[in-house]
C-alpha cells in the first residue's frame, strides 16, 4: 500500500513539476531575462574599465548551455525533478498522517500537508534568505549562503514538527484551541530566535532594479505555491483512491 | 466491501478508520527521504556549494530552476 502511494506521489509530483514549469516560464523568466541583461551589462562595463586602465580584459563566463536551453528544457527538468522528489516525500507524510490526524478525510489531510510543507520548506526559510535572481549574490560566498539556507530550512522543518508534537501533547490538558495557541507561540519564539541569531545576507548590487527583484521573488513564491498546492489537491484523490483498496 | 460502491470523490472527506502501521511506512520513508534529498540536492546545490561531479554542466542546465525555486545558485 505504501509503495503504491509513493509511486502515485511520484507521478503526481511530475505533473506538479510541469504546472510549476508553466508558472515559472510565464511569471519567472521575464525577471530572469532582465537580471541576466543586467549581469551582462555589468560585466561589459567592468571589462571596458579594465581595458581602459591598460589591464587585460577579464574572461567571459563560458557558455555551456544557451539561454534557450536553460530557460526551456533545463528549467523543465529542474521543476520536474524537484516535483518528483517532493511527490515521493508527500506520499510518506500522507501515509503517516492519514487516519492519525483528528477526524479528517484524505482530502483535507492532503491540503494540510501541502500548506504546512509550503510554509516550512519554502516560505519561512525564504523570509530569512529570499530567492535571488542571477547577478544578486557574490560568487565567493555561495558555500556560506547555501549552508545558511539549508540550515534555516532544517530549523524551519524541525520547528514545525516539534510544534505539531507539542500541540498534540498539550491539547488533552489545555483543550484543542489553547493547546494549539501555546504550540504556535512556541513555534514563533523559536523561528524569531533563528531569524535574529542567524547572520543576514545582503548582496543585492546597488543599481539592481528593485521591481525586477520583487517580481522575481513573487514568481518564486508562486512557483512553490503551484508545486505544493497542486500536489496537495491531486494527492487528495490518491488518498481517497487508497481508502477504497 | 460497501465502500466499493462509493466514488473516489465521495471518499475525499471520509476519515480513514485504521491508519497504516508505522512498520510498513518506515522502509518507504527512508526511500522517500533519500529520493527527495537527492532530487533537491541536484536541482538545488550540486556544482554550486559542493560538487559530486566535476564541471558546471548540471549547475548550468538546472540554472533557472535553481534560481526560481529559491536556492542560492552562484
Amino acid at each position: 500500500m505504501v509503495g503504491q502511494l509513493v509511486f502515485r506521489g511520484f507521478i503526481v509530483g511530475i505533473v506538479a513539476g510541469l504546472l510549476a514549469f508553466g508558472w515559472a516560464k510565464t511569471f519567472g523568466e521575464p525577471a530572469v531575462a532582465v537580471a541576466i541583461n543586467f549581469e551582462t551589462a555589468q560585466h561589459e562595463a567592468e571589462a571596458a574599465a579594465a581595458v581602459a586602465a591598460g589591464k587585460p580584459r577579464p574572461p567571459d563566463d563560458p557558455v555551456i548551455f544557451s539561454r534557450a536551453v536553460q530557460s526551456g528544457i533545463g528549467l523543465l527538468t529542474g521543476m520536474v525533478v524537484a516535483g518528483a522528489g517532493l511527490g515521493c516525500l508527500f506520499a510518506i507524510l500522507f501515509a503517516f498522517a492519514n487516519g492519525r490526524v483528528g477526524n479528517l478525510g484524505p482530502g483535507p489531510i492532503s491540503i494540510l500537508i501541502a500548506l504546512f510543507g509550503l510554509i516550512s520548506v519554502y516560505v519561512v526559510p525564504a523570509l530569512k534568505y529570499p530567492a535571488n535572481p542571477p547577478s544578486v549574490g557574490e560568487p565567493d560566498t555561495i558555500k556560506y549562503r547555501t549552508g545558511l539556507y539549508f540550515l534555516m530550512m532544517a530549523i524551519s522543518i524541525a520547528t514545525t514538527l516539534g510544534a505539531l508534537r507539542l500541540r498534540r501533547s498539550l491539547a488533552p490538558r489545555y483543550g484543542s484551541w489553547n493547546g494549539s495557541l501555546l504550540a504556535l507561540g512556541a513555534y514563533l519564539v523559536v523561528i524569531a530566535a533563528a531569524f535574529t541569531l542567524l547572520p543576514g545576507i545582503n548582496e543585492v548590487p546597488a543599481t539592481f532594479p528593485a521591481v525586477t527583484l520583487w517580481n522575481f521573488r513573487i514568481a518564486s513564491l508562486g512557483i512553490q505555491t503551484v508545486l505544493w498546492g497542486s500536489i496537495g489537491v491531486m494527492f487528495g484523490y490518491v488518498g481517497a483512491w487508497a481508502s477504497r483498496q | 466491501m460497501a465502500t466499493d460502491e462509493k466514488s473516489v470523490a465521495a471518499l475525499l472527506d471520509v476519515p480513514l478508520k485504521v491508519a497504516i502501521p508505522l512498520q510498513k511506512i518506515v522502509p518507504w520513508a527512508i526511500f522517500g527521504v533519500v529520493f527527495m534529498g537527492l532530487a533537491y540536492y541536484f536541482v538545488g546545490a550540486e556544482q554550486g556549494a559542493t560538487s559530486i561531479f566535476s564541471g558546471m554542466s548540471i549547475h548550468e542546465f538546472v540554472h533557472d530552476a535553481r534560481h526560481l525555486l529559491g536556492f542560492p545558485c552562484h
